[in-house]
């Protein structure tokens, strides 16, 4: 036997050389770099060969915007996830729920700086909301809504809850109804069918919705900078490692932010999938049998 | 279906309802304030603007040197979009149709591009591009805007791929196609609505793609969205309109291509990516 057909009798042919231009690609623009900044950030311009992770861990300036980071990301997520599940389970039984689903894709669509612009004009102190608010009574002045903590978290609440929501409902509608009404008939009230029939398969599909929805939030860049104080409560750590990398020229020390960054997202998330894995991952449909 | 009865059942609905409702008012009334607002000749201390007027549009065209940005824009979408369909395509028709050892491992690397957010690998990315002296061109941004984009190609074409009949393939083999025959003739046309698809949602985020963009685009290189990162940044150098204008430009632009995305995608498509 040819080593050719021997290869090919594994699955390596011609066919399956098409997908090696991709793989380079990804390989070279998105592994290589990764490991360059790991690398390059072990060798610091000054200081020996963890100078640059001592630096961050000794100067609160850098080390809290991991804190600070973390306030902002994880309730957001929360709360996004918290909206969607109950939103998602009414969607759910509208037969045509397109013009709400391409209505919540706009904010995506628009990103967060043309979401924080709007923000700008819209949550500012003359803006119409405060203005809504001071003509109902609900204000004596304008609440601050920009240009602090709740300016990003905003933001991310726009941009967020439409991203978590669809993923949300994408794994709602994989859930066979049978299994509710089955619920229903033997006499579950609507709060208890939520509890132990639709919690128990949704939470797989929830923690995969909150790994995703948090790594977008933790590295919130834009609207940390346009809408919050990038120098106060959302220096964030992309704004840290933006300038290191910008502003102060200093390359290891940017690598050693984002590796940093990194390194706290697949914490998170390792944490996450590792407690999933004990949650119940069986089938969500109906079947006979 | 189980329809609620009791009292606090309904009002819970209710809730749920208001809730989407406030949502979508206050999103909606905060792009109107934008388009409002690049309208308006001055608006202080009104519900409304003292008056209307479309100058905006001009000082904005002129002061953000929006031909030269909407050209890169174009250059770099374009582009991307050409790119990532070029590689993604036989990449994801080799992943739909063949098992080979470390299948798993290449799906994981494809994965993983639009799984860390961009400004995390942005950051070395840009380190190196900026090495190899590519960042600050216009290759240098389509470079970066590809690495989320050929993963998302791949994912997205890998489920229209495996609905394809793979005993058409094997006819067309018999006859004598080669695997470039065998694209052009047969598989192109069959996967004319996926490519579509993919191809215009790449071009939707690449237009919105900012991360990516800003780490690694120089003066002339700039896209809109970068652009209007600017513009916002340095509000109070320039009329409020006039970025507002500007913001309009970049909406009309977006909104455009999403609307006529939305005629060959399911919006939750453009989150979900493919089905799992």
């Amino acid at each position: 036997m040819s080593w050719q057909a021997s290869l090919a009798r594994r699955g390596i042919d011609g066919v399956t050389l098409l997908a090696a231009p991709a793989v380079l690609f990804i390989l070279l623009l998105f592994i290589y770099p990764f490991l360059y900044g790991l690398v390059l950030s072990f060798a610091p311009k000054v200081g020996g060969m963890f100078a640059n992770y001592q630096r961050f861990f000794a100067d609160p300036f850098l080390y809290d915007t991991v804190g600070k980071t973390l306030r902002i990301a994880v309730p957001v997520t929360l709360l996004n996830i918290a909206i969607s599940v109950p939103v998602a389970l009414r969607v759910r039984l509208l037969h045509q729920p397109r013009l709400l689903t391409t209505i919540l894709v706009i904010p995506i669509t628009l990103g967060t700086v043309l979401v924080a612009e709007g923000m700008l004009n819209y949550f500012g102190p003359r803006g119409w909301f405060n203005r809504v608010l001071i003509e109902i009574g609900l204000a004596d002045n304008p609440i601050k809504l920009i240009h602090n903590y709740w300016g990003v978290f905003l933001s991310l609440v726009i941009t967020g809850f439409p991203f978590t929501f669809l993923l949300t409902l994408s794994y709602v509608t994989g859930i066979d109804p049978a299994l509710e009404q089955a619920g229903a008939m033997l006499g579950a009230r609507g709060w208890q069918r939520f509890r132990e029939i639709l919690m128990p398969l949704l939470l797989p599909g929830l923690v995969i919705t909150f790994c995703l929805s948090f790594v977008q939030a933790f590295s919130v860049f834009p609207s940390a900078v346009l809408l919050g104080a990038p120098a106060g409560d959302t220096r964030v750590i992309s704004v840290a490692a933006y300038t290191a990398a910008f502003e102060e020229y200093d390359a290891p020390m940017a690598s050693a932010i984002a590796m940093i960054m990194a390194a706290v997202q697949v914490l998170i998330v390792a944490a996450l999938l590792g407690a999933q894995s004990m949650l119940y991952r069986g089938p969500a449909g109906g079947g006979k049998g | 279906m189980i329809r609620t009865k009791s009292i606090g059942g309904s009002l819970w609905v209710w809730a749920v309802w208001l809730l989407v409702a406030f949502f979508i008012v206050n999103l909606l009334a905060l792009i109107a304030t934008v388009v409002v607002n690049s309208f308006s000749t001055r608006w202080f201390t009104t519900w409304l603007p003292v008056g209307f007027t479309t100058k905006w549009y001009v000082s904005a065209w002129e002061e953000f040197q929006l031909p030269e940005v909407l050209t890169a824009t174009f250059e770099v979408v374009g582009a991307v979009v050409l790119i990532s369909g070029l590689l993604g395509v036989p990449a994801a028709y080799a992943m739909a149709r063949r098992d080979f050892p470390g299948k798993r491992f290449v799906m994981l690397l494809f994965l993983l591009p639009m799984l860390v957010p961009p400004i995390t690998f942005g950051i070395p990315l840009a380190t190196v591009l900026y090495k190899v002296g590519a960042a600050g061109s216009i290759w240098g941004v389509i470079l970066a805007n590809l690495v989320p984009t050929v993963p998302f190609v791949i994912l997205v074409m890998i489920p229209f791929i495996q609905q394809i009949d793979p005993r058409v393939e094997s006819a067309a083999r018999v006859f004598g196609a080669n695997t470039l025959q065998l694209f052009t003739h047969v598989l192109v046309p069959l996967l004319t609505p996926g490519i579509l698809a993919a191809l215009l949602l790449v071009l939707v985020r690449t237009i919105a793609m900012f991360e990516l963009t800003f780490l690694t685009a120089g003066a002339d290189s700039q896209t809109l969205v970068v652009a209007l990162y600017y513009a916002v940044f340095a509000a109070g150098v320039r009329a409020g309109q006039s970025v507002d204008a500007m913001a309009v430009v970049y909406m009309v632009t977006t909104l455009a291509w999403l609307l006529l995305a939305l005629r060959f995608v399911n919006p939750t498509q453009i989150v979900t990516r493919a089905k799992r």
